[in-house]
């Protein structure tokens, strides 16, 4: 009981936050941000993850070794500097210049004497002994390299002191240096073709960064610099002191003012190596596969990214704020946090955000969005509870393992799932709560243009909805439901291009490859952009030599003296304020005349501290080529020892080797220019080529893989004034056909029926004018005029014709919100509209006392006062939501109560009854009359063969199957007709017995035929509401009914076979044909698939959020559309929804099939083609110039694959357009 | 135009002939297997990695310097036995009677998987004081894995049993030399060892089920639509 209890107390708690969190968003999402930065503010002190070297910068006076005790005085000392380092670090930098420059020297005499100065200077560091001490004795020992590095072996020292210098490339012998013709070539045979993140050979022997060496045939200054490391194992500060005193004595360093005093140690992180990190990558690749197969559940919402992002926020940011909780109570983190990561997030788990957010969207849909937040928060509370306690207890026991890893772990997660607890119930609740609100918003949004005119809706839905149904994201695009089936409807072609220009990926990734390829033009330099853009700089500062003053430049020259000298008080004198570039072209072609600038060594500031231009894994990779790790050690570098080395040109000269002087004279900087240019224009030149090649190779694959020219015959139409082109899910909007459909004008008003046999269309205007033409050609064979006799009567009704032009523009506007709400306030919308008045018939009681048929037996006293009582309270009955083909007729129908009847009773009523509804077959057009009259027309002859009056109620609709014709009526009765044709000489001509085969045929009459027509059977309580819905075929007639039930009669003997009842709303679609397959569709948005042989239902699904308004079905699929101006397609024998798609507001209902996998719909103004297969709009037909406002209400398909539309006062006959003929 | 005519054939026709080979139960048993062998073949390796960081075990020393940093015949011998066990386990649960029902999805497959990685990741990284605690740490983990990924009396048994005879397996292999652990503890091996086995029987048994599902389901999409 006391559970009990408890989980109804978490179940409030939990109702009444989830109240809080819905109705206060924004101030929650604030406070739960702030939070989260104030937990995370603490990870600011922590250091970034990285490899990086930490530095600390000790005296040189005071120096000693650090204890291994850990610190007791709390200076900055950070917690590595402990223990001696793994080495000292001793660089002596060397500059070295020949001096003063001769045109006589070449360029290799830069560097070719300067080098050779190495050897001298180290043995002078090998000799070095300080009291009895030597280098030997202090220097870091070597042994073997590395087995892998045999090619270095010639080039690194082996078996003695690490000692690396440039004269390493000559295995430190000056004789062998003497004898290398190549210099560079040496040097460059070590460097590594292409990428290369880590140092080079030239890096660690030279010291400093390769640009600086100075060691080319193109080194501007003339000045080489080099360093010589040694590595000392043990630190004796008098025998440093001495070497660089004698250094400095030997080669004295003018104006050199180096710092002397600091020490620099610097400690290496671990790296991780390729074995520690493929555990760690497959930890993370099972991480994001958890993460994708959780969220992938989410759904039912407006944006499943969105969620899915929060989701992973909200996991995340409890991450950090648990971190940044431990490090605010001194727990820091020793753990590696990048390992243990991935566990955290699987301890922690989407779970709980994938629970809410079923939850909630389970909620139904009709409630507030507050309380569909606290219902689901609820429903969920007590296993959200226990799973947070189970989790607690698990961390509970590993915390007393004692193991510390796991203790520390165990303490990193309760933090963490406590964070997230609160992070789930603020943040991520939060976020739904906005989420299902924007949903219900876009929702409202698309119904908003309806309603507009509407007076505001009554607080609750008139009818709940049961299901929530999917979001519907804007118009014309698809929803895709259960993916599953969609992948088994799209070839995988169509699914990579789909996936393409979803994605854009083609673009994304050239620009990225774009980015990366000028990242790495940029970082391996290739044409020396670094360098050329250092040289405009450089020429454009004014400090250059170039400013300065003009007699300093002519001062004389020592050769023979003491360079220090020379050098101390001459910088380098360069008379020309010409650019460099320019005064190196105009020396190279003439040398004698422009003076040569000799160089100058410099020190600066810059010097101090050289290496810390060199990569930072230069002295990992150094040690690590001895096998010595620098991981989690530290090293301590010295204070630089200057040497300045000048040489004469003699000596220069003398250091020649003979090959040195077959090189070319200087390249002229032009041509040297040229080659940097020539490298760059090759560069440049191979990467444009590349990107063409790209370009080209991406475009044949477009072209190979999307078989549809898209958009390329997209003639510029200025029809269109809408801004929107329909499109489909992927943007793609196919081209406006320019197929001018065959216009059939005539008619005055708007059509109203619509009907066909294949040959011949016949259709009838509010006007009551009916038309005959051929199917095929669109000639207009016969008019029916609506008033033959009686013209003069009815000239009340053309003189309304003025006004209906203008009034029939917002008439038309006005039928969405008919058809879009079931309202009691429809009459006095449309009461004020006056066009309709004169051509209803109001008065049903007063029947033409001419009737040439025989009278029927009936006493039709009661029915008429039935149809009076029905009459009067129609309008506040349910709107029947219906296809628009019956909704004129029914609109009529509601005004009649309110609009007094103008007309006097007329005595030849039939024409001033309107017709409601209309077949024809063969030659024969039946037309029901809202009287209840029943005529047969001749189609090519315009005469009346014969009529029935033997119903009083309004036909609503009729069926003409073989030689009967069924008619339904306003009273909910049913009347079965028989056509009989009495040859004069009295013979019956029919064709097959009824139900036989595919067509049946017409019957076969000629005009002296005298046709009757006879009232066989009348089922007088068919349904108890009115029939809305009757089709026929296969010798079954199916009525649909308001009273929410189907019935199936037989047609030969009117039997009522089956009841069907599974509707909760009255029927407004039903589809069957010849394969006696039923489909209904109700009020309720449900559509019921039924086996007309057993009366059974198959199937029953939730289809739409209004009325369906129509259904067709082809073999494999049922095809709905609704009010919600959806259209869906169904697996028919599964009774899944395949897909959807979403049309305009207001657009037309109306559906039809043309083959197997062509679906066609109608439009404002327009037909659109729709592939049934993938859900692709494939052709869109403009019918008429004036395409506004106008909707197609009512669609056939004809046998010849044409189809008829009405477009109001005109008929469209569209031929099915050759792009799509191929599709089948 | 070929979607068109596939689709187009009616009801019956609209499967694709993937979904009819899937459909095909020796063609998927065979599916099955491969992936459940690349799955222990990747485990293997990954996991052997970790062991080797810390020198638990010992290959002869020029294989620790190849890619696959253990001996040939680890991976495949890990590979097979997952198929087999992949494979069992679905194969037992249809004989018993009781399918297994606890969260079938793959997001909680995924999360066996990252725990099994994480407890291998523990049993190699983490310092204990002494065996005993690790590898009681490691079975109550393992207890815990089967706890909240499996709870079937039958998956229980079939790992304590597979675990058992794999250890005994592995004793084998080391008292004939083939290799070594560096610090054995007990009876030339770990003594954890069982417990690691028998979470890798759970996540592989889990896998297994969950690759199973698809069979089911196709072929109950089959018998209803029948």
């Amino acid at each position: 009981m006391p559970l009990k209890r408890l989980r109804q107390n978490i179940s409030a708690a939990f109702y009444r936050h989830g109240l809080l969190c819905a109705s206060y968003p924004v101030p929650i999402i604030l406070f739960t941000s702030a939070s989260i930065l104030t937990c995370c503010y603490p990870l600011l002190k922590l250091p970034l993850p990285g490899t990086g070297p930490v530095e600390f910068t000790t005296g040189v006076r005071d120096y000693s070794i650090p204890s291994h005790e850990s610190p007791g005085d709390l200076s900055e000392r950070p917690d590595w500097y402990q223990g001696p380092p793994v080495a000292y670090i001793q660089q002596v930098l060397v500059k070295a210049a020949v001096s003063p420059w001769d045109n006589s020297l070449v360029p290799v005499d830069v560097f070719r004497s300067p080098l050779g100065r190495v050897f001298s200077v180290l043995e002078e560091i090998r000799n070095h002994v300080y009291t009895d001490r030597s280098l030997e004795a202090l220097c870091l020992q070597v042994t073997d390299l590395l087995p892998g590095l045999r090619r270095m072996q010639a080039v690194l020292p082996e078996h003695g002191c690490l000692l690396v210098s440039p004269g390493n490339y000559w295995q430190n012998r000056r004789d062998l240096f003497d004898a290398d013709p190549d210099l560079l070539k040496t040097v460059h045979q070590h460097e590594p073709k292409g990428l290369h993140t880590s140092a080079t050979l030239k890096d660690l022997l030279f010291g400093v960064p390769g640009k600086q060496t100075g060691v080319s045939l193109y080194n501007k200054k003339r000045v080489v610099t080099y360093t010589i490391t040694i590595a000392l194992s043990s630190y004796d500060a008098r025998f440093v002191a001495s070497l660089r005193a004698r250094l400095k004595q030997l080669h004295p360093s003018a104006n050199c003012t180096l710092r002397e005093d600091h020490m620099v140690h610097v400690h290496f992180k671990e790296e991780i190596g390729i074995a520690e990190l493929i555990p760690l990558v497959t930890t993370y690749i099972i991480l994001f596969a958890y993460i994708y197969f959780s969220t992938r559940k989410i759904d039912m919402v407006k944006s499943k990214w969105g969620l899915a992002l929060a989701a992973v926020v909200t996991v995340l940011s409890s991450l950090l704020m648990s971190v940044g909780l431990c490090t605010l109570f001194g727990l820091t983190p020793t753990l590696n946090g990048g390992e243990i990561f991935p566990y955290l997030v699987v301890v922690i788990g989407l779970e709980n955000v994938l629970v809410l957010t079923k939850s909630v969207v389970s909620t139904p849909v009709d409630l507030e969005v507050k309380l569909r937040i606290a219902q689901g928060l609820s429903n969920e509370s007590w296993s959200i509870m226990k799973n947070m306690a189970t989790e607690l207890c698990i961390i509970l026991i590993g915390y007393f393992t004692f193991v510390p890893a796991i203790q520390e772990f165990c303490l990193f997660a309760v933090v963490g799932l406590v964070s997230d607890f609160f992070l789930q119930m603020f943040f991520f609740t939060t976020v739904l709560s906005i989420d299902i609100r924007r949903m219900e918003l876009a929702d409202l949004n698309r119904r908003l243009p309806a309603e507009a005119g509407m007076p505001p809706p009554k607080p609750g839905p008139l009818r709940p909805r049961e299901t929530p149904p999917p979001p519907r994201p804007s118009p014309h695009t698809i929803t895709l439901q259960a993916p599953a089936f969609r992948n088994l409807r799209l070839p995988k072609r169509l699914r990579v291009v789909y996936f393409l220009a979803r994605t854009r990926l083609a673009q994304r990734i050239i620009m990225v490859g774009t980015v990366i390829w000028i990242g790495i033009l940029v970082y391996t330099d290739p044409a020396g952009l670094r360098t050329l853009l250092a040289a405009q700089v450089s020429e454009q500062s004014p400090l250059g030599e170039a400013g300065l003053p003009p007699h300093l430049g002519v001062a004389p020259v020592f050769p023979g003296r003491d360079p220090t000298s020379t050098l101390s008080v001459l910088p380098a004198p360069e008379p020309t304020p010409l650019p460099e570039n320019q005064s190196q072209g105009h020396r190279a072609a003439r040398p004698e005349v422009v003076p040569v600038s000799s160089p100058q060594i410099t020190w600066g500031p810059e010097d101090e501290e050289l290496w810390r231009r060199l990569s930072f894994r230069h002295w990992p990779a150094l040690f690590s080529y001895y096998n010595i790790t620098l991981a989690k050690r530290y090293i301590s570098i010295l204070p630089v020892i200057p040497v300045t080395l000048h040489l004469s040109p003699q000596e220069a000269i003398d250091t020649r080797h003979p090959q040195d002087t077959h090189h070319a004279p200087p390249p002229s900087i032009k041509t040297s220019d040229l080659q940097a240019d020539l490298t760059l224009y090759k560069v440049a030149a191979l990467g444009l080529f590349a990107g063409v090649v790209l370009v080209l190779l991406l475009f044949c694959l477009y072209r190979v893989l999307c078989p549809r020219n898209y958009g390329q015959n997209g003639v510029p139409h200025g029809r269109r004034r809408r801004g929107d082109l329909p499109c489909d899910e992927y943007g793609y909007s196919p081209p406006i056909s320019e197929i001018s459909p065959l216009l059939l004008r005539g008619h005055s008003m708007d059509i109203e029926c619509l009907a066909s046999d294949g040959m011949l269309l016949a259709s009838c205007c509010l006007a009551r004018q009916i038309r005959v033409w051929d199917a095929q050609t669109g000639d207009c064979l016969t008019v029916i005029p609506n008033n033959g006799l009686r013209r003069s009567s009815s000239s009340g009704c053309w003189e309304h014709r003025d006004g209906w032009d203008h009034i029939g523009a917002c008439e038309a506007e006005n039928i969405f919100p008919i058809r879009r709400r079931t309202t009691p306030a429809r009459p006095a919308l449309f009461g004020d509209q006056p066009d309709l008045t004169p051509l209803i018939d109001t008065n049903f009681g007063s029947l033409p006392p001419s009737q040439t048929l025989s009278s029927s037996g009936f006493d039709f006293g009661g029915l008429v006062e039935k149809a009076y009582q029905e009459h009067e309270t129609s309008p506040t009955l349910a709107f029947p939501p219906s296809p628009p083909a019956s909704q004129q007729r029914r609109r009529s129908l509601g005004d009649q109560p309110v609009l007094p009847p103008e007309l006097p009773p007329q005595n030849n009523g039939d024409w001033d009854s309107s017709v409601w509804a209309m077949e024809l077959r063969g030659n024969l057009i039946a037309t029901g009359r809202s009287s209840g009259k029943l005529e047969l027309w001749d189609a090519v002859e315009g005469s009346l063969r014969c009529s029935n009056e033997d119903g009083v109620s309004g036909i609503t609709a009729l069926a003409f199957l073989n030689n009967r014709i069924v008619a339904a009526r306003l009273n909910g009765s049913l009347d079965f007709f028989t056509v009989e044709i009495t040859k004069p000489l009295g013979l019956l001509q029919y064709r097959g017995p009824p139900g036989r085969g595919s067509l049946p045929p017409s019957p076969c009459y000629s005009s002296e035929d005298v046709i009757s027509c006879q009232l066989t059977r009348s089922v007088q309580c068919a349904h108890q509401k009115q029939i809305t819905v009757l089709k026929a075929a296969a010798g079954r007639v199916v009525t649909g009914s308001q009273d929410h039930t189907v019935r199936v009669y037989r047609l030969e003997d009117s039997c009522c076979l089956f009841t069907l009842q599974g509707h909760s709303g009255g029927i407004t679609a039903i589809y069957i044909d010849q394969t006696m397959v039923l489909a209904s569709g109700g009020q309720d948005g449900t559509i019921c698939v039924w086996d007309v042989l057993t009366g059974s239902r198959v199937s029953h699904v939730y289809g739409h959020r209004g009325d369906v308004t129509s259904l067709v079905c082809t073999t494999s699929c049922i095809i709905s559309s609704g009010l919600d101006d959806l259209i869906c397609i169904w697996d028919r024998s599964t009774g899944i929804k395949l897909y959807s798609i979403q049309q305009e507001v207001g657009c037309g209902a109306s559906l039809g099939v043309i083959s197997e996998s062509l679906l066609v719909t109608g439009g404002q103004g327009c037909v659109s083609f729709w592939d049934l297969n993938y859900g692709d709009l494939l052709q869109t037909v403009y019918l008429g110039q004036s395409s506004e406002g106008q909707s197609v209400r009512q669609l056939l398909v004809l046998d010849n694959a044409a189809i008829v539309c009405d477009f109001g006062n005109e008929l469209s006959l569209v031929y099915v357009p050759s792009v799509l003929e191929k599709l089948d | 135009m070929s979607a068109d005519v596939l689709l187009s054939g009616g009801a019956p026709m609209r499967r694709g002939p993937y979904i009819s080979r899937i459909t095909n139960r020796t063609m998927n048993l065979l599916i099955r297997a491969a992936m459940l062998f690349m799955v222990g073949v990747f485990l293997a390796l990954v996991l052997n990695l970790l062991q080797v960081q810390r020198n638990v075990t010992l290959f002869p020393p020029d294989v620790i310097s190849s890619i696959f940093s253990s001996a040939w015949w680890v991976p495949p011998c890990c590979g097979t036995a997952a198929a087999l066990i992949g494979l069992l386990y679905p194969c037992m649960d249809r004989r018993l009677g009781e399918p297994h029902k606890l969260k079938r999805e793959w997001s909680n497959v995924m999360r066996c998987v990252a725990v099994f990685v994480g407890i291998n990741h523990a049993s190699a990284k983490v310092d204990f004081a002494n065996n005993v605690q690790l590898s009681l740490t490691l079975a109550a983990l393992s207890v815990g894995l089967w706890w909240t990924f499996d709870r079937s009396r039958s998956g229980f048994g079939l790992g304590v049993i597979i675990a058992i005879l794999a250890t005994l397996a592995t004793q084998l292999l080391v008292y004939n030399g083939v290799f070594q652990y560096t610090s054995p503890d007990f009876l030339y091996i770990r003594s954890w060892l069982p417990c690691i086995f028998f979470a890798g029987v759970i996540t592989v048994g889990n896998i297994g089920r969950q690759l199973a599902l698809y069979e089911y389901k196709v072929s109950q999409e089959k018998t209803h639509q029948d």
